[in-house]
């Protein structure tokens, strides 16, 4: 499991169609309550400096101050900052995590309220967040015990960034253009995740071993050849990698996606 | 199945951006959809935009479009689908009077537990220090530790004390910080089958049990009395109502009697968990200002309003719990 990448959360609509939302990994929502926990870190040292200024104003009142502010910023920080910024708090705009109702409906203050009461128990020991990191790790929608209680998920925002195929292939020539409709039809029966194989293993491919990169793009040729047979002629003399190569070029290059 | 792809593309594209800019708006408003026609409109887009990731899917390299898609559809569904009631504006009115004692007797028996796990913690308190009296400094923690003194001692002190308004500020700040952290925790520590939270109930009944047991065996009932309930008769049941939401939360992890899915048990108490959880802070908002600037005025002659106002807030409490929105019984809670 890489960083970013946690399994999805497939919600299937009245309508029948069925979308899917990014999990935000344990690692990663760690790293956003890391950042969390500085912010509010500079706002209770912020808050003790206001609580000070004030009682050169109104005596008597510094030290009740900088409790209640301390305390308010504990408390409401989360909360506060996910009211308002649509299920982020800073943390989590930086690393593009939200907060979402599970069944992918909007966030309801409610919920905001209760996964927040429940970070007490999942902070623990000592803001360490083990409680919290266990659940989240053992969930299979990577939940903290404060989501489970709330009914709430936490996905991941940022976009996958276009393949920049171009570079990678360059403008040669691609045989299989002369045959759109095969074309059309390996578009059809290859799966996003065979794509994405693909993609990557050419990508990748100045890593990999000699012997291991050509039994790799063999065993992907014959796969995709499985799908689309495309005449001989076009493939007579191939090496298994072109192939490849021209399989991903139909696949992913397009002329109108801007 | 799309035979033209780039056709297919230029052609829905346009739909995807209205529905985009559709969406900010909403979003950014924080709103639904401003009029009828607006709201037909967010409908039809979704929908054929739905249909436009059905046919996407079926396209293994158009992953950027495929991701685009489906963030619009989870967006515009979320939109769609929310029932906006949900969502509706917070009358905290209604919410006092109904919502709250309909929460609160809905799970009675929730509270029932909360209440004698305190009461055995109470009498384990007084009945281990009055069989071995050294284990008062042992069992009170050292934040307790004018409770050392004799309670002769701590009266006479407490009453020749001078007025102290910076004082009473910071332990009011203190109190009312310290007892709502102990109250969510009590209600959060549900989590653990309710285990941690009958331990901090139990342990809480227990030093109020030995603070009593230590008051009343010294012949200070009236000056307990007088300092105890203004406070206590807010602040203890504020604390039995947070362990009460922790049991309502280890009921649900339970899931005895029902067939439903621990999700949807849970979906059913976030309602009352709320509304208790939110009556308990309130109540040891009001506890913290009656115990730093009432209840710490220790002038005998005071003893009797003091009591006196125990009895009323305590009588008071029980009305609203009790009888609190019977009249209206269409909505269940």
């Amino acid at each position: 499991m890489s960083l970013g990448e946690t399994a999805r959360l497939h919600i299937r609509t009245p309508e029948g169609v069925v979308f899917s939302l990014p999990l935000a990994s344990p690692i990663l929502r760690g790293l956003a309550t890391f950042v969390d926990l500085a912010a509010m870190l500079a706002m209770t040292y912020l808050s003790w400096w206001l609580a000070h200024q004030l009682s050169v104003v109104i005596l008597e009142t510094s030290n009740a101050t900088q409790i209640l502010l301390q305390f308010l910023v504990w408390i409401f920080y989360p909360m506060i900052t996910e009211w308002l910024w649509d299920g982020q708090t800073l943390g989590k705009r930086v690393f593009g995590l939200r907060v979402m109702d599970e069944r992918g409906l909007a966030l309801r203050p409610g919920q905001i309220i209760l996964r927040n009461l429940m970070r007490t128990v999942d902070s623990l020991p000592l803001f360490l967040y083990l409680v919290g990191g266990v659940a989240a790790v053992v969930s299979r929608r990577c939940q903290r015990l404060g989501d489970l209680v709330a009914g709430t998920i936490v996905v991941r925002t940022i976009h996958s960034p276009q393949p920049d195929v171009d570079k990678l292939l360059g403008q040669e020539l691609n045989p299989f253009r002369s045959f759109p409709h095969l074309e059309a039809r390996l578009r059809q029966n290859a799966s996003p995740d065979q794509a994405r194989i693909a993609l990557e293993a050419l990508q990748r491919r100045d890593h990999f071993e000699p012997g291991h990169r050509l039994r790799l793009f063999s065993a992907l040729a014959s796969r995709f050849r499985e799908m689309v047979e495309f005449p001989a002629d076009s493939t007579a003399g191939m090496s298994d990698e072109q192939y490849v190569r021209n399989i991903v070029d139909t696949l992913f290059r397009h002329r109108t996606m801007a | 199945m799309i035979l033209d792809l780039d056709t297919f593309l230029r052609k829905e594209r346009p739909s995807w951006e209205e529905l985009a800019r559709l969406l900010d708006r909403a979003e950014s408003q924080n709103s639904g959809p401003a009029t009828l026609e607006e709201a037909r409109r967010l409908h039809y887009l979704y929908q054929r935009v739905a249909s436009d990731l059905v046919k996407l899917q079926t396209f293994a390299g158009e992953v950027p479009a495929r991701e685009h898609v489906e963030q619009l559809v989870a967006r515009a569904y979320s939109r769609v689908h929310t029932e906006r009631k949900s969502l509706g504006r917070f009358a905290p009115g209604k919410w006092f009077f109904q919502s709250v004692p309909r929460s609160f007797r809905s799970h009675g028996k929730a509270f029932a537990l909360s209440f004698c796990i305190t009461l055995l913690g109470a009498f384990f308190g007084a009945g281990m220090v009055s069989l071995r009296p050294e284990l008062k400094q042992k069992l009170i923690p050292a934040q307790f530790s004018h409770i050392y003194q004799t309670p002769s001692e701590r009266v006479a002190a407490e009453q020749s004390a001078q007025y102290d308004p910076e004082g009473k500020t910071v332990f009011a700040a203190l109190l009312m910080s310290n007892n709502i952290r102990v109250t969510i925790l009590a209600l959060a520590l549900g989590i653990s089958f309710g285990l941690f939270t009958g331990i901090v109930l139990f342990n809480n009944g227990m030093i109020l049990g030995i603070v009593c047991l230590d008051y009343l065996s010294d012949g200070q009932g009236t000056f307990l009395g007088a300092w105890l309930l203004p406070h206590g008769s807010v602040e203890i049941p504020a604390i039995l109502i947070g362990g009460q939401g922790g049991f309502i939360i280890a009921g649900v992890l339970f899931g005895w009697g029902t067939s439903l899915g621990l999700r949807q048990r849970l979906a059913r108490v976030r309602s009352p968990l709320l509304n208790l959880i939110g009556a308990a802070a309130l109540l040891l908002v009001w506890a913290a200002l009656v115990e730093a600037f009432l209840s710490q005025y220790h002038s005998p002659a005071s003893y009797p309003f003091k009591i006196a106002i125990g009895i009323v807030q305590l009588s008071a409490l029980l009305l609203w719990l009790g009888w609190g929105g019977r009249k209206e019984t269409s909505e269940k809670f």
